[in-house]
């Protein structure tokens, strides 16, 4: 009898993806699916580790992002040492706050101007070799320069607070391990006349100004590119206010209602449960009232200014007005107001900075609190591409035996492939050959959503992509593989 | 008793030895360099790790076990002996799991440091992953066996207050391990934790509960890849 052996994945792959379009006798799309392919295994290596070396060892999950899972598992370690979030000292939440803010700021910078900006500046069907980076660096040499000092800029605040720029360990179980100096707050604050954070202010602005104008003269592609609606969630500060720090949770649906509210992030799953399909290692997340069908959700800069109240920074909220504004308060359900949305965090991000880094308990004060020990933690963080979820339990040893991470891209699963069906629904049926641009909106519409599989790999203008073809006899018609 | 002196040689360079010296503690007097990971202070010589390894004549010695004699010649700095260490401690790293990104001790890690000074990038030999466990059954203590390079610093250099010894080795060969007598009341300590931890030149000693409060740029080695 024949056997068949498969190594499928073969080693760890991150940021790969494919995706299968079926379709019928008439070349009509019957099913898409985005498979994600990388098989981690954190979740399980981390049993029997110290639960100190949670936030060193699980940041380790990414090197675009890492500060998000490195404060996410101290947020749960907070809990296991007997300190809730909101009981660290003060220095220790603003030490924090600004290697969170330093992270966002970077990261979506890093997003929109090096790996999305090219679809919209250069063109969505312009020349693949042209439409990457360096494209934009030799169109727009100006604009890329500041990208790269703005990314540079977030980086050194994390270096300062958590020791280095990629993979610290600044926040520890409690609290922080350190101070800023006065003088590096200064060279942050004051820097020079193109390191400064006000510099950043308004190069944030500019930025969005830009998209602002491209979406001016591209309102169908910006407004109907991927736009379906969902459920939104996020976490927000007890008040309403955007907080990609700390908070409760909120959910809104597609007209704003709001389906959970108010909810400690202790008790998630109460209310989050994850299903396991087959033809791929990502879980899907959903809201257990809603079931399996309906309680998907979509989660990020998207619905973070869709289940906020206001921003509570000057800047940032005039921009949130605008934006409420432009779709009389109801919910953004467009792919693609994703990066307005982005640009209007890395506005806010920068507008943080400026406050925290102004404020003295960043530079003096105690670092660290503990209170009695527990055996089970949650930490919930508004990381870059939304809500991440940490929770661990751990022994009477203090050896971790048990945790989870729900992901932000995970959360975005059923919605990337959506995405990517509104695509082949659109662009793809009736096709008997894939055109390359075709192939790219593919990816613009699972770029939208910033998924690690396209920022962790560092690809740039290229995600390593598999389309395929098949007939209704699951025959394949047609391949395109860009690596 | 005054103190008697001889002539030796490092290097080319003449130095004057206090009698009974070994090679490394002489070469330390006068500022040459000679690495070491199971040599500690004052405490007695082991020679368990090898990567202190010398040239006297046509033999290769190590350096902290063997005493100086008059008109002693060594060899050490030199790319046959800086290749011998390197080997040495390629195996080390083999012979265990050492994951550094993740080590408590990263930074202030004697093995990790030497790696760096000696440029070792992939060990020439296989990594051996052994199964090897964690204790963490003592209330101030955590002992990663995955960590441990059984130089018996700890033995030799914790011990009780009435000075019996609260560290040993259990086992033999590559199966080796060391291990701590959880029935004395010294062993139970937060002090000897922290001792254990300070003496340890890996990360297989770790005072519980404490990990990573040293920031980076503060620990032993982040300023001065020396020490």
């Amino acid at each position: 009898m024949a056997r068949k052996i498969t190594i499928d994945p073969v080693t760890r792959v991150e940021g790969h993806g494919k995706v299968t379009i079926q379709l019928d006798d008439q070349d009509r799309v019957i099913q898409t699916r985005l498979h994600i392919v990388e098989f981690r295994g954190f979740e399980r290596f981390v049993q029997g580790r110290p639960y100190w070396e949670a936030p060193v060892l699980v940041q380790r999950l990414c090197g675009i992002c890492p500060v998000s899972h490195h404060l996410c598992a101290s947020k749960a370690m907070d809990v296991i040492v007997g300190v809730d979030s909101d009981q660290l000292t003060p220095t220790a939440d603003k030490v924090r706050r600004l290697m969170h803010y330093g992270q966002v700021f970077q990261s979506h910078v890093l997003h929109f101007f090096y790996l999305a900006s090219p679809d919209l500046l250069l063109g969505v069907d312009s020349d693949p070799v042209k439409r990457n980076i360096f494209g934009v660096m030799n169109t727009f040499p100006e604009l890329a320069k500041r990208a790269v000092l703005m990314r540079k800029f977030g980086q050194e605040v994390i270096r300062l607070t958590a020791g280095k720029k990629i993979h610290g360990t600044g926040s520890i179980p409690g609290g922080v391990n350190k101070h800023l100096t006065v003088l590096e707050g200064n060279e942050l604050l004051h820097g020079t006349s193109e390191f400064n954070v006000d510099l950043m202010i308004e190069w944030a602005q500019e930025g969005l100004d830009l998209f602002k104008s491209y979406h001016q003269k591209n309102r169908d592609f910006i407004d109907h590119f991927a736009d379906f609606p969902s459920h939104y969630m996020s976490m927000v500060r007890k008040d309403g206010a955007l907080d990609l720090y700390h908070g409760v949770l909120r959910m809104v649906d597609s007209n704003g209602d709001k389906l959970i509210d108010q909810v400690n992030y202790q008790d998630y799953a109460d209310y989050f449960s994850e299903e396991v399909r087959s033809w791929t290692y990502m879980k899907f997340p959903f809201l257990k009232s809603k079931g399996k069908e309906h309680g998907w959700y979509r989660v990020g800069p998207l619905a973070r200014l869709n289940t906020c109240d206001f921003i509570p920074t000057p800047i940032a909220q005039k921009e949130f007005e605008q934006y409420q504004a432009y779709t009389q308060g109801k919910p953004h359900g467009m792919s693609m107001h994703m990066h307005w949305a982005r640009l209007i965090e890395v506005v806010h991000a920068a507008e943080c900075m400026k406050e925290l880094l102004s404020d003295p308990d960043l530079y003096e004060g105690e670092l660290v609190r503990t209170g009695l020990r527990r055996a089970e933690g949650v930490g919930v963080i508004e990381a870059p591409r939304g809500t991440l979820f940490h929770h661990y339990q751990v022994n009477e040893q203090d050896l971790i035996t048990m945790c989870n991470l729900i992901v932000s891209t995970t959360s975005n699963n059923e919605a990337m492939n959506r995405a990517v069906g509104w695509v082949a629904d659109t662009q793809v049926s009736g096709r008997r050959e894939i055109p390359e641009g075709v192939l790219n909106q593919v990816e613009v519409a699972i770029r939208a959503y910033d998924p690690c599989l396209s920022c962790a790999t560092h690809a740039i203008g290229q995600m390593p992509l598999e389309i395929s073809l098949y007939n209704s006899s699951h025959e394949l018609l047609d391949r395109v593989v860009k690596n | 008793m005054e103190q008697s002196y001889i002539q030796i040689t490092i290097d080319g360079r003449e130095i004057m030895a206090k009698e009974g010296q070994s090679i490394v503690e002489a070469a330390r007097d006068h500022g040459v360099v000679i690495p070491t990971l199971c040599d500690f202070k004052s405490l007695p010589p082991a020679g368990t790790c090898r990567v202190c390894m010398v040239q006297i004549g046509g033999r290769i010695v190590p350096g902290c076990t063997t005493p100086v004699s008059f008109g002693m010649v060594i060899l050490n700095d030199t790319d046959d002996l800086r290749n011998l260490r390197k080997g040495l401690i390629e195996m080390l790293f083999v012979e265990g799991n050492h994951m550094c990104p993740t080590c408590e001790k990263s930074g202030n890690c004697e093995l990790q440091n030497l790696a760096y000074q000696y440029g070792m990038l992939v060990p020439r030999f296989p990594f051996l992953f052994p199964h090897r466990k964690i204790e963490s059954h003592l209330p101030h203590l955590l002992i990663e066996h995955n960590r441990c390079i059984q130089c018996l610093r700890c033995v030799r250099g914790v011990k009780a207050k009435d000075g019996h010894e609260i560290f040993g080795f259990i086992q033999r060969g590559i199966n080796i391990r060391v291990t701590i007598d959880s029935t004395d009341p010294d062993a139970l300590t937060e002090e000897t934790a922290q001792k254990a931890m300070d003496i340890c030149p890996v990360g297989a000693l770790i005072k519980k509960k404490t990990g990573f409060k040293l920031p980076i740029g503060k620990r032993r080695y982040d300023v001065n890849g020396n020490g």
